[in-house]
């Protein structure tokens, strides 16, 4: 058995780290944070736990990013997101980009109107070159908070709305991809309707001096602690980007497949990053595109599994590959010649050394439930 | 006493790769050890060696995958498989189940017998999971 040994570096902890280790999680280094990748149940029943009732997973690690300021401030976050942000409501959120000069993307994240400005969730890894990168489009009167004191809670699955409602009356009006303020135990948190798992849930915008009590309630509510592990197998059945695996500063959004991320008046206007090349993509299409793709046996695609065309030409490579525990197959994405990117379209996959087929499948895998 | 059904099979004794071997003979049947399923975690994927292929001692005879990773599973002994378990690779989550008894992963004829006698006893190899955790 070769299993691997990490080196773990300095490492950072997010508020519930003790909390963690007290319901027995396997830590991982992540993104700079001793984070867990799976509590004792393991992936494959955290997984379906998520699905058939709720977990709740500790997602402190991500950026929680606010901004402030007078209308600049729209016209400056619009240079490096391509999103509406001008007509973005109050409490609306959006998934969006932050896009380099050529169009590539240097972070995904989902932005949300506040009273006062924006809120920004970035991915853990990149959220200091992100603050940078937003920072050069800020003038002085723009104020900004990466805001440590607080932790982020994402709580999925078909039972979220019913076991949080309980708590924090009112959440169970909110529509997918709004939020709103709420009092708890005397404080202000902010809840949004959203996730990254392919379930109904929430996001819980929480101080860390009060996370715990949160946990402690869900936990008494029979939602399990889930890891990294099953949030992997949760989005890529969703068909959901991974930052860093499907997603990096070469790919831009219509290559990603995310087009419908861009806002249709951002598209014919333009005035962002890489808004040529994007432009012109969108009218000529790219010479490579992200997919699904669907193994025809039990074999996993993993990343960086190169994809052959079914007469032997090397056309693309996985980028995210697992078993898909609600699928009950192994499922997969990744990057093909645009001319191979068709649904159903055959393939090939070698792992270790050896060429297994496969399809190019519609994503995502397994279906969404979102409350609209 | 031997249960029904079972074999006049040696005692186990363990690799620092954590696989198992048993002996029958000079045919020797080789797992992974229920501490490895324990670090895997629930394996969704493997894949076993057919007939006739020469293994070496720690050479890799075989794959094992989880929802983490994938894993080689190496032979602590050297010799010509005689048989992979096709069940395992039909229905890998039996590994996570009963790892030292039905899923086993492969039997191989072996050529010296001098290297099954050199791996660790049950005692041993506890002793070095407990000075090893990973």
């Amino acid at each position: 058995m070769g299993l691997d040994l990490r080196v773990i570096m300095e490492v950072q902890k997010t508020a519930l780290y003790n909390y963690h280790k007290n319901l027995g999680a396997k830590f991982v280094p992540f993104a700079g944070y001793e984070m867990p990748i799976q509590y004792k149940d393991g992936i494959v029943k955290e997984h379906i736990s998520t699905r058939t009732h709720a977990g709740f997973f500790d997602v402190s690690h991500m950026g929680q990013f606010f901004l402030e300021g007078d209308e600049t401030l729209i016209e400056s976050l619009e240079k490096i997101i391509p999103a509406d942000l001008k007509n973005l409501k109050v409490n609306h959120s959006k998934y969006s980009f932050l896009l380099n000069n050529e169009g590539g993307i240097i972070d995904d994240l989902i932005i949300t109107r506040t009273e006062k400005g924006f809120c920004i969730i970035l991915n853990a890894a990149c959220k200091e070159n992100d603050i940078k990168q937003i920072s050069q489009f800020l003038n002085k009167d723009h104020k900004y908070l990466l805001n440590n004191d607080l932790s982020l809670i994402a709580l999925q699955g078909p039972k979220s709305v019913e076991i949080l409602e309980k708590l924090i009356p009112g959440v169970a009006n909110l529509k997918f991809m709004t939020g709103s303020n709420f009092e708890y135990e005397g404080e202000k948190l902010y809840v949004t309707r959203s996730g990254y798992t392919g379930e109904d849930g929430f996001e819980i915008s929480i101080s860390n001096t009060k996370v715990e009590k949160l946990i402690d309630y869900l936990i008494s509510n029979e939602v399990k602690p889930i890891g990294l592990g099953a949030r992997d197998t949760l989005r890529l059945e969703a068909g959901l980007c991974l930052y860093g695996h499907d997603l990096n500063e070469k790919i831009n959004p219509i290559e990603a497949n995310l087009k419908w991320a861009i806002a249709k008046k951002r598209k014919e206007v333009g005035g962002f990053n890489g808004w040529e090349k994007i432009k012109n993509l969108f009218v000529n299409g790219s010479e490579k595109i992200r997919v699904g793709i669907k193994p025809d046996g039990k074999v996993i695609a993993r990343e960086n599994t190169k994809i052959f065309s079914s007469d032997n030409n090397e056309i693309g490579f996985v980028t995210s590959g697992t078993f898909g525990p609600s699928v009950n197959a192994p499922v997969a994405m990744g990057y093909v010649k645009s001319e191979f990117s068709e649904v159903g379209t055959s393939i090939q996959l070698e792992v270790r050394g050896k060429k297994y087929g496969g399809k190019i499948s519609e994503l995502p895998f397994y279906k969404k439930s979102y409350v609209k | 006493m031997l249960n029904k059904g079972e074999t006049n099979m040696s005692e186990k004794k363990f690799s620092k790769k954590h696989e198992w071997v048993s002996l029958d003979g000079d045919v020797a049947t080789v797992g992974i050890t229920k501490h490895a399923t324990e670090m895997l975690g629930d394996i969704v994927f493997v894949e076993v060696p057919d007939a006739g292929k020469a293994v070496e001692k720690e050479g890799q005879a075989a794959v094992v995958e989880s929802t983490k990773a994938a894993s080689d599973v190496y032979s602590p002994i050297s010799g010509e498989i005689t048989e992979g378990n096709k069940a395992i690779a039909d229905d890998p989550g039996s590994v996570n189940t009963d790892p030292e008894g039905a899923s086993w992963f492969f039997k191989l004829k072996i050529k010296d017998k001098g290297e099954y006698d050199s791996l660790m006893s049950k005692d041993e190899y506890d002793k070095f999971c407990k000075e090893n955790p990973s």
